[in-house]
């Protein structure tokens, strides 16, 4: 079956206040236990900040400070779920981005690499 | 091609590509075979005769190259031609109208996930069978960069496993305005320019209004292309306003049916954009002359249509009809408050109405901005004979 990269799309800056942002993870919570449940979840990761990124590039072996993208967003974090098709994958990833209020962009995982 | 297979291609050409991507599961594969199962026939039928059943003659042929094909590539590499392959749908059960794989096909092509100029593409070339080089030419796009645009759509629908189905009921609303969006946009760019765009629109029209007559939408845009193609030979290859236009040369046939399917679908109940759009081309073309119109009920189905789907653009059509009751003061008072100002249609809009408010100078400035702005090359043509004729008198 399909697998998809869903990745959320956050602005940078301060996290929302914990009044806002504890029932935004608590309803997270309840529907990555559906995602489970129905098993479409494969796995799911939170990232920090993007100013704690680093660069590296395989010339020179140059590293730079920041996000490869420059930008007022970043990925914060992501799920990877498996669905029949991008209708059922574009569903979750609706719902997802009406939990966070946030973006979520939708792409199909090519292969993976055991 | 010789015309009987040139009818059969424009007729059965989409049918064939949809039957055959629901079989092999891959849009690249289900083309080329249908183009060569074509490119038989012309060798072939002259010799034969016409098969029977032209289009069944063709599937069959097309489906005998892509099993050859599908052989031939899993001995060479079992693993590469299955990895390339869809995931094909399970053969559909007999049954609904809605069973029907074209139907499939465009609402895939249709896809929000694609881009609408990519949408517009892949519908003319899977469904209408439009060649490339054709479709970049009716929207004055490189060849190359259409093809890339194909290309790269036919790639998102294989590897997103965008899927091949008619969407279920809490996706079908979104999911056919879009299908209908794109139709629209294919007869309205051939509407003013390219002939077979609107044949082509037409075509997908009748067809979607015969595999979803439940649909009243469907049948709105239908009845909305028929209306506005009947009035075609009045305006030749000009634009011609509608009150100028000779009205003996309307199609009398094509009103007829439009003005039926507007029945038909009003009477359902569950009013639509096309559906009002629709209604307002039936009663032109209810009158005989243009001062028969009756412009009561064109600004009230506006007020209807401005209620389920307001625009500026609507808001500026309804003041056309406004002017002709209530005068042109009144209808350039509503205009000037319309955000349009970066629209050629809004300046000629005003050009036309400060023209009969006899405010000649504020005419030729409306037209100049409005020739400023607009792009197609007939409705310049209408625009700059305007502003000439009335250049004459100032």
């Amino acid at each position: 079956m399909p697998e998809y990269l869903l990745s959320i799309y956050q602005p940078d800056g301060d996290a929302p206040p914990p009044e806002v942002l504890e029932p935004i993870m608590a309803d997270l919570a309840t529907l990555n236990d559906e995602m489970r449940r129905t098993g479409v979840w494969v796995f799911a990761m939170g990232l920090h900040p993007a100013s704690t990124a680093t660069v590296v590039r395989p010339k020179e072996n140059l590293i730079t400070d920041g996000p490869f993208a420059e930008g007022k967003e970043h990925v914060g974090g992501f799920t990877v779920i498996r669905a029949a098709d991008l209708d059922e994958a574009l569903n979750w990833a609706r719902r997802m981005a009406a939990v966070l209020t946030l973006p979520v962009e939708v792409r199909p995982i090519a292969f993976e690499e055991k | 091609m010789t015309p009987g297979i040139e009818e059969v291609f424009r007729a059965e050409y989409g049918r064939a590509v949809a039957v055959l991507v629901r079989a092999f599961g891959d849009i690249d594969l289900a083309e080329e075979v249908v183009q060569d199962a074509f490119a038989e026939a012309v060798i072939r039928w002259p010799e034969t005769g016409t098969p029977p059943s032209p289009a069944g003659w063709i599937i069959t042929t097309a489906r005998n190259r892509a099993i050859d094909r599908v052989r031939r590539e899993a001995q060479r590499d079992a693993k590469q031609a299955e990895a390339a392959r869809l995931q094909p749908e399970p053969e559909p059960e007999e049954g609904g109208p809605v069973d029907d794989d074209r139907l499939r096909l465009i609402f895939t092509c249709c896809h929000p996930a694609l881009a609408e100029p990519a949408r517009v593409a892949l519908t003319l070339k899977l469904l209408g069978g439009l060649t490339t080089a054709e479709i970049a030419a009716a929207f004055l796009v490189p060849e190359p960069t259409m093809a890339q645009r194909l290309v790269r759509a036919k790639g998102k629908i294989r590897d997103a496993h965008i899927p091949y189905r008619v969407p279920g009921d809490a996706d079908l609303p979104d999911r056919l305005s879009s299908v209908l969006a794109v139709v629209y946009l294919i007869f309205t760019e051939g509407h003013l320019g390219r002939v077979e765009l609107s044949a082509e629109a037409i075509r997908l029209g009748r067809l979607l209004a015969e595999l979803m007559p439940d649909e009243p939408e469907v049948l709105g845009l239908l009845a909305l292309m028929l209306l506005t193609e009947a009035r075609r030979p009045a305006r030749a290859d000009r634009l011609v306003p509608l009150p100028d236009q000779d009205r003996r040369l309307w199609n009398a046939e094509l009103i007829a049916e439009g003005q039926d399917l507007v029945r038909r679908c009003l009477r359902r109940n569950r009013p639509g954009a096309y559906q009002i759009q629709a209604a307002i081309n039936a009663v032109h073309s209810d009158a005989r002359t243009a001062d028969q119109t009756d412009w009561w009920q064109i600004v009230q189905l506006y007020d209807q249509l401005l209620a389920i789907a307001p625009s500026p653009v609507a808001e500026l059509h309804r003041a056309v009809a406004v002017a002709e009751i209530d005068g042109p003061r009144v209808a350039l008072s509503i205009i000037d408050s319309l955000p349009l100002s970066s629209h050629y249609l809004w300046y000629a809009v005003r050009a036309e109405l400060l023209r009969r408010l006899d405010r000649k100078r504020d005419a030729l400035s409306a037209y100049d901005m409005a020739l400023n702005l607009v792009t197609q090359p007939s409705e310049r043509a209408f625009l700059s004979g305007r502003r000439a004729e009335l250049a004459v008198d100032v």
